[in-house]
């Protein structure tokens, strides 16, 4: 039998990586073997994970020092020397083992007005927007986004910058920024803006490198620099 | 409190793009005030400013002064390709960028290496 | 739920307004004078193939460039966007890989600026006016 060297972090910040010996399968994914040692080894271990068929993004951890859904990703593919390390993703304060703590993750989705603002009411006819217009073009891009962390995991800005808004924050204000319907227009340009926002991405594009739902960040990115622009330009901002 | 990000997730080719732009910037900086000091010798005359033309003729020196029209070369096409992501709608092609950059910039460190 | 034992405290939420608009400015003044700097760095480097090619000489150099209202000019350009552009790239460094993130960093890149601002002017002075 096959057998497969896991190295994986146990603890909170303070912790260390424990080794275990996991079979290895056919087809076999990151998760199967987080799932083996929890069920078959060493049941104090921590993890999370839902769908476990790449639909949730919950699975998210660091593979061979790596951002990835681990549902999604085969241990054939990033096994060195029969043998991969398993972290919790970077970035994030951890809670226990693999486990991070999300909530500044979302405190910055909040902060960059990542919430659609409406003006309408029930009496109002429907919006029409047409979907090859540039701007829901642009939105389009960008809304598949289900907030799984990796890209904010993968940002050396977030690392360097503790209040940088990151690459998912700043993707879901753009799609926003491109929503004609939102009436937060103003407020959202100035809460993007900054050294904390748009201005401290330096197009490293590891976000959008590693983005399992390849959306491009840096792109989203651009466009609120170009828009920020415009409306400092213009005396709005 | 937190794991840092790993240097594995940095290999990839728009990183390199990145390091190798803040550090010749950077490099570029350092060089920048000697050039202007250089420069400025001539005001006492162009004897002094051709002692010190004499002294960049050592081999070493012209070795150094390839390297940084090479780092200059370099910050230049690295800087097109971020003013080309930033301003002009995303396009795959735009990753491409990286390669002529590159490519560019090394075109004109090696027509200043022939020149010497 | 308590935030004891996560070691977690939401951080203050980042004051934009000012800091919006002054970082915005500098990102435009950033990508404005990289857009200048990429004619002049052109022209600079097929320059400095002529001249090493045509003599590299004090006198040699003296004698194209004395007296060049045209290059002056040129070169006086140059320099107010070198002075523009190095110090808002150098501020971004001193940020993310020294953190350093006060007021007193705004303080020595403005001197900085400046310092390179008159020795530019000087060096082109040298060079030029004759």
């Amino acid at each position: 039998m096959n057998m497969l060297r896991v190295s994986v972090w146990r603890g909170g910040a303070d912790g260390e990586y424990r080794n275990y010996e996991v079979p290895r399968q056919e087809s076999q994914s990151v998760l199967d073997v987080v799932t083996y040692i929890q069920r078959n080894i060493d049941p104090t271990l921590s993890y999370r994970f839902a769908c476990r068929v790449g639909m949730c993004g919950a699975c998210a951890m660091t593979v061979n020092g790596v951002a990835r859904w681990t549902c999604r990703t085969h241990v054939a593919k990033v096994a060195k020397d029969n043998a991969i390390q398993i972290a919790p993703l970077a970035n994030l304060p951890v809670v226990k083992d693999l486990v991070t703590d999300m909530r500044e993750f979302f405190d910055k989705w909040a902060r960059a007005r990542g919430r659609f603002a409406p003006g309408a009411t029930r009496k109002d006819a429907f919006a029409r927007v047409a979907s090859d217009s540039p701007e829901r073009v642009a939105a389009n891009a960008g809304i598949e986004c289900i907030g799984c962390g990796v890209c904010y995991a993968s940002c050396d800005v977030v690392s360097w910058n503790p209040d940088y808004l990151g690459p998912a924050a700043l993707n879901r204000a753009w799609t926003l920024v491109n929503d004609v319907r939102d009436t937060a227009q103003r407020e959202r340009l100035a809460a993007v803006a900054g050294d904390a926002g748009c201005h401290a991405c330096h197009t490293h594009l590891s976000c959008s490198e590693r983005c399992p739902k390849n959306i491009v960040p840096t792109a989203s990115i651009a466009g609120l620099k170009r828009a920020v622009a415009l409306a400092a330009w213009r005396g709005e901002l | 409190m937190s794991m840092k990000n790993d240097y594995r997730a940095r290999n990839h080719p728009a990183w390199w793009a990145f390091l190798v732009h803040r550090l010749s910037g950077l490099a570029l900086s350092l060089f920048l005030p000697f050039h202007f000091w250089a420069l400025g010798q001539a005001l006492q005359g162009e004897a002094r400013l051709d002692t010190l033309l004499r002294w960049t003729q050592q081999p070493l020196v012209k070795f150094a002064e390839a390297g940084l029209v090479l780092l200059l070369a370099a910050h230049l096409a690295g800087g097109l390709r971020l003013l080309a992501l930033e301003f002009l709608p995303w396009r795959g092609w735009q990753k491409s960028l990286l390669a002529w950059a590159a490519g560019a910039a090394l075109a004109a460190g090696l027509a200043f290496a022939l020149v010497l | 739920m308590s935030g004891a034992g996560l070691g977690y405290a939401p951080g203050p939420a980042a004051a934009p307004g000012a800091n919006a608009r002054f970082e915005t400015w500098l990102w435009i003044a950033q990508r404005a004078s990289a857009a200048v700097l990429a004619l002049c760095v052109l022209v600079h480097l097929v320059t400095i193939i002529y001249a090493v090619h045509h003599g590299l000489s004090g006198a040699a150099i003296l004698a194209r460039t004395r007296g060049n209202v045209g290059a002056l000019a040129f070169y006086t350009l140059y320099v107010l966007a070198i002075a523009v552009h190095a110090p808002i790239g150098l501020r971004a460094l001193c940020q993310e890989w020294l953190g350093w993130r006060n007021s007193s960093l705004n303080w020595v890149i403005g001197a900085l600026a400046l310092a390179l601002f008159v020795f530019g002017l000087r060096a082109g002075a040298a060079v030029f006016v004759g």
